[in-house]
């Protein structure tokens, strides 16, 4: 293959990741970097250089029409921000250290989370009717979000656990060049109980800040190759914005949980050709 | 301006917000292309190398060498210096959000957000 085919291969897989990642609220990471590795051979460190660009351009794209509807907290996403930015200095520079095979193994164990994530159902706590936290009253972090039935208002809780877990996040997008969407709303919905759509607005809106903290140390160790991330980029994008237009139309149960279980079996491969490599 | 409520932001900034977002994204995106057919049409026909690392040469790779190549280079620099537009986007947004928060005179929130700025310039400056 040459530069214009290969340019053409990717871009048309790319479309396709930020398509599917987009429709499920994964984002294109999770489709992209095992496409380039498995598919096209693409050394991981170049495949995740392209991932971690691509993932803040769709999140940025995403964090746009969000912002405006009202369901993002900007104090609860500051915040956050914090744990996930220096989580992420951590992570991208432990990935210019670790092996590759070691990123491959790791990329496949995150994909098996979060096919965990995807395949279970949301219910948000009603949280309207307890008692104030202390720490999240002295942040300003409870607020209100859209729904059918005008603004409803919902209390933020344990800041701590999720400011952690939040670290953790930023590490894992760091060293896999993803935004690690999966986790961050784990963080939000699970451990502050804060409604699930409030939580991906907001997840989506830290992305792009928790990737640009680790694109610089990608940046200079080499990662970003532009004719490779152009496409991806590109694609992705392309891919995203379409998939977003689509989003209520086609987010049913049962694609959701066709695509854990793809993401699953991916995870799976993943680990394998890892393990495979470093033998 | 009305007293914002407990938790919330002001609309006005939130839209500001949200246009800076789309901007940068699609400024980034027309950079992107413009040095990605540039490229394709001079080296569209080698065969392309990803199967092995060998890292980026040195001026793909600092921030100060991107943009002064950006503006000389050929295909690729003009991608790189696209791709920094678009790192630059959420950067950019955590600047105008301290804004937005020094006018609502929080102060704590001004604080972090200058804590994110300064993470996140330290990463990009190195």
């Amino acid at each position: 293959m040459n530069g214009l085919e290969f340019t053409a291969v990717v871009l048309v897989g790319s479309i396709l990741g930020g398509f599917v990642g987009s429709l499920v609220g994964l984002g294109g990471g999770f489709v992209v970097t095992p496409l380039l590795t498995l598919v096209f051979g693409v050394d991981i460190r170049y495949a995740i250089g392209a991932s971690l660009i691509s993932v803040i351009a769709t999140s940025s794209g995403a964090a746009a029409a969000y912002v405006k509807e009202g369901f993002t907290n900007l104090r609860v996403g500051m915040l956050l921000e914090v744990a996930t930015t220096t989580g992420a200095l951590v992570g991208a520079t432990l990935v210019t250290i670790l092996p590759a095979h070691a990123i491959a193994v790791l990329f496949g164990l995150v994909l098996i989370q979060a096919a965990w994530v995807t395949s279970r159902q949301h219910a948000d706590k009603d949280t309207s009717g307890d008692p104030p936290d202390p720490l999240a009253t002295r942040l300003r972090l409870d607020s209100t979000y859209p729904t059918a039935e005008g603004l409803r208002a919902y209390k933020v809780r344990r800041v701590p656990l999720g400011f952690g877990i939040m670290w953790v996040a930023g590490v894992i997008s760091g060293l896999l060049g993803i935004g690690a969407g999966a986790v961050k709303v784990l963080a939000m919905d699970q451990a502050m109980y804060i409604p699930f759509k409030v939580s991906t607005a907001t997840s989506n809106f830290m992305i792009g800040v928790t990737a640009a903290a680790s694109a610089g140390i990608y940046f200079r160790a080499g990662y970003v190759k532009p004719e490779l991330v152009m496409p991806v980029m590109l694609g992705v994008t392309i891919g995203a914005l379409v998939g977003a237009r689509l989003l209520f139309a086609a987010r049913t149960a049962r694609l959701r949980l066709l695509f854990a279980i793809v993401v699953g079996l991916v995870g799976l491969e993943m680990i394998y050709h890892g393990l495979a490599a470093g033998r | 301006m009305t007293a914002p409520q407990r938790g919330t932001v002001d609309p006005r900034v939130q839209a500001a917000v949200g246009n800076l977002l789309r901007a940068g994204v699609l400024l980034a995106v027309a950079i992107v292309l413009v040095g990605g057919v540039l490229y394709l049409l001079h080296h569209g026909q080698a065969v392309p190398d990803f199967r092995t690392f060998h890292g980026e040469p040195r001026d793909l790779r600092h921030l100060g060498a991107i943009v002064r190549d950006g503006f000389h280079g050929g295909g690729r620099g003009i991608v790189q210096l696209g791709l920094l537009v678009l790192v630059a986007t959420p950067v950019a947004r955590v600047a105008m959000t301290a804004v937005a928060f020094a006018l609502e005179r929080d102060r704590t929130y001004v604080l972090v957000a200058l804590l994110v700025l300064g993470l996140l310039l330290f990463s990009l400056m190195g």
